[in-house]
């Protein structure tokens, strides 16, 4: 079997006519974990929508291929059954419909009809990861995040990753709202995953879940685009020394784009 | 300007009809007063809905087929809703006005409860039946379509259940409606004091679709400590055009009503729905939900007029409207003066499925008495992308994330029916009506 892949070449993506991903590449393969680390407002979640199909977000030029295939040439669904997968900064909620309900359809999307998860599969696997996940029973009742608490929808995105098991994940700010015993449950889940057969891209603007998953390749993001890559040690000079020797070693007076 | 309207039946017509099911003479009579009133009074005017040249009118009249009791010979479709023979507890079907099927359980009779159809119970517990027909919950002279309706009643079920007596299972009636056929159906309910009863009713269409009126009106009293759940799954053709008023007088003490409504027709509807809170303390609680699809116009309005202290009127609407269909939701939470520390709550919400699909939701709350407590909350919406999105990003297709929502929007009323199989029946066929 083939590595899953994602490559990413000179990506543009607009919003509302304002342009805010400027010239974006990266690939990912699987067995490769990259961080995609910047400040607030330097088009990490642009990045993150724009991949998925966000309708919000226009893809002006550049391409996107996925195994090989066209990214962009595909629906929301069609990339989510092909392996893509990403567990969202903000969530939305959906009332009615209940959690366990919603990821067993899911589960269920891109099976044949004679293949479909059964009840007690689902139960079984729902169940553990939720174990994992240090998460309460009740969860699986609830409507699709409706009421929950920043960490719960985090948690739940993370549960969601586990039960689809996609081949390449982006995770955009996974640990923001979490206290560190969270975060070193959510590392715990996503550190199961790791293999040959699954890459993943954490967007974050903090080092300190890279404590607990180590990443393969840093990249720092601003204005749009990646402007620096390194290893794990780059994400160790952030922390201690936070994003200002970058702007001067560049020049860059303000990171953030798409500012009036 | 009132425009007369004609309906397709004379004084002598009904006359012999009145005499043929052998009716007793208060009836007959109070049939042909209303017969003259119809044709003078003017139609309802439901808020924001026009309805003067909806068909009230034209239907045919003429008792088709012997009342019978045969299994056997129940539809599949009506056999469908029943289930197996020998399941079957408390059972009135009926097909164009007349009784197909019945059947109540012994020990109901033995305690004095009462569940026949209309015809039986104007012979057999006439002067029952004239105490409440048409008296409070609804009168003759409101406007055409209910002196139409008291003149021309040709089916329908009677319920008593007398003081102290709580029916477990289920009291059933289905109500199948074939061809140009004019349905004027009358359910009357009667619960005495601490009686409690649940009942189901179901209205259906078979053959094909001919132009036909249905007029329905439905009354249920309750007095003291009395509790009534009162579930019905409205589902006739487009074809026919649908007057349906349901009420409920609440007269007694911490009396309880529930209304679970399923307003699945296919063709123009009128529907009332009115509960009145006489009594002390009681409670009013209304949960409907709705289907608009095709080009049909609905106007779908609930009262809940609180006359008595303490008491408590909920409203919960949710419709889903798509293709060209259009729907008003209108929710009147009343509150007369001197009913202090009354509460009254509605909540209407419409879910649009395509651009041509018209909604309107209307809460009005009308409060003449300064020590209560109310609110309202209504929605008229489209599927959100974002939601879309979020769902299709984990896989499902556009159908079925749309599916998801439409389900996830009529859940919390659906959900919360308080009778089983009315909810059952409700998933199924919202399954079928909106995919
Ligand atoms: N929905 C939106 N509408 C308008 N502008 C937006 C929207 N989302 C993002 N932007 C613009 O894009 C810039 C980058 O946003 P985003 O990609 O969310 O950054 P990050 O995730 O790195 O914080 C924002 O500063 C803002 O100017
Ligand atoms: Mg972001």
């Amino acid at each position: 079997m083939t590595k899953p892949s994602l490559s990413v070449k000179d990506l543009h993506v607009s919003i509302e006519e304002k342009e805010i991903l400027k010239g974006f590449g990266i690939d990912v393969k699987g067995g490769e974990i990259h961080a995609i680390m910047g400040p607030n407002g330097t088009g990490k979640s642009t990045l993150a929508s724009a991949l998925m199909g966000h309708p919000n977000y226009e893809v002006t030029s550049g391409e996107a291929t996925f195994n090989g295939e066209d990214l962009f040439d595909m629906e929301v669904d069609e990339r989510a059954r092909a392996g893509l997968f990403l567990a969202m900064q903000y969530p939305s909620e959906v009332s009615g419909v209940t959690n366990a309900d919603f990821i067993r359809s899911a589960m269920n999307a891109d099976r044949a009809e004679d293949d479909q998860v059964s009840l007690m599969q689902f139960i079984r696997k729902i169940d553990d990861k939720m174990g994992m996940l240090e998460i309460d029973q009740s969860f699986q009742h609830r409507y699709l995040n409706e009421g929950f608490s920043g960490g719960e929808k985090k948690r739940n995105e993370i549960l969601q990753l586990l039960m689809l098991e996609p081949k390449i994940a982006i995770l955009d700010e996974i640990d923001s709202g979490l206290d560190i015993d969270a975060l070193k449950v959510v590392a715990k889940g996503i550190n199961e995953l790791r293999s040959d057969d699954f890459g993943c891209m954490i967007i974050t603007h903090y080092q300190r879940l890279l404590n607990y998953i180590q990443p393969d390749y840093v990249h720092v993001m601003m204005q749009g685009r990646i402007v620096k890559s390194g290893g794990p040690e780059l994400a160790q000079k952030l922390e201690e020394q936070g994003y200002e020797w970058i702007k001067e070693e560049l020049g860059i007076e303000d990171e953030r784009v798409g500012q009036e | 300007m009132t425009t007369e309207l004609t309906f397709p039946v004379n004084e002598q017509q009904l006359q012999s009809f009145s005499k043929d099911r052998q009716e007793p003479a208060w009836f007959t009579n109070a049939r042909l007063d209303a017969l003259s009133k119809a044709g003078k009074l003017e139609l309802p005017k439901p808020d924001k809905t026009k309805i003067t040249k909806w068909n009230f009118t034209s239907f045919s009249y003429d008792a088709q087929g012997e009342a019978t009791s045969s299994y056997k010979e129940l539809s599949d479709a009506v056999r469908t809703l029943v289930g197996e023979e020998q399941k079957v507890e408390n059972l009135i079907t009926q097909k164009n006005g007349r009784s197909t099927y019945q059947a109540v359980q012994e020990n109901l009779r033995e305690q004095g409860v009462i569940f026949t159809d209309m015809e039986t119970a104007l012979k057999e517990h006439g002067d029952l039946v004239q105490k409440y027909f048409m008296k409070d919950a609804v009168s003759v002279d409101e406007h055409s379509l209910t002196a139409a309706h008291a003149a021309l009643v040709n089916g329908g079920v009677f319920i008593y259940v007398p003081e102290g007596v709580e029916v477990k299972s289920p009291l059933q009636a289905i109500f199948a409606h074939e061809g140009s056929f004019g349905l004027f159906n009358h359910v009357l309910i009667v619960a005495e004091a601490n009686s409690s009863l649940t009942y189901i009713e179901n209205y259906l269409s078979e053959g094909s679709g001919e132009e036909a009126a249905a007029n329905i009106v439905a009354e249920v009293y309750l007095e003291d400590g009395a509790k009534v759940r009162f579930g019905a799954v409205d589902n006739l053709a487009g074809a026919v055009t649908t007057y349906v008023n349901r009420r409920g007088q609440v007269n007694g003490r911490d009396a309880e009503l529930y209304w679970a409504l399923g307003q699945m027709n296919d063709g123009n509807t009128v529907s009332e729905n009115t509960t009145y809170l006489h009594g002390q303390g009681s409670y009013g609680d209304t949960k409907t939900v709705s289907i608009g699809r095709g080009k049909q116009i609905q106007n779908f309005t609930t009262n809940v007029i609180h006359f008595g202290k303490d008491t408590d009127g909920q409203i919960l609407k949710h419709g889903v409207m798509k293709e060209a269909a259009t729907s008003i939701f209108n929710g009147i939470s009343k509150i007369e003066k001197g009913a202090t520390k009354a509460n009254g709550e509605q909540t209407e919400r419409v879910l649009m499925l395509s651009d041509k699909s018209r909604g309107d939701a209307n809460p009005i709350l009308l409060i003449d008495e300064d020590d209560v407590t109310a609110g309202h909350a209504a929605s008229v919406g489209k599927i959100d992308p974002l939601q879309m999105f979020y769902l299709m990003s984990r896989g499902l297709s556009e159908t079925e994330a749309e599916r998801l929502i439409i389900h996830g929007f009529l859940e919390p009323v659906v959900g919360a029916l308080p009778i089983d199989s009315v909810k059952e029946q409700l998933y199924d066929l919202i399954e079928r009506k909106v995919y």
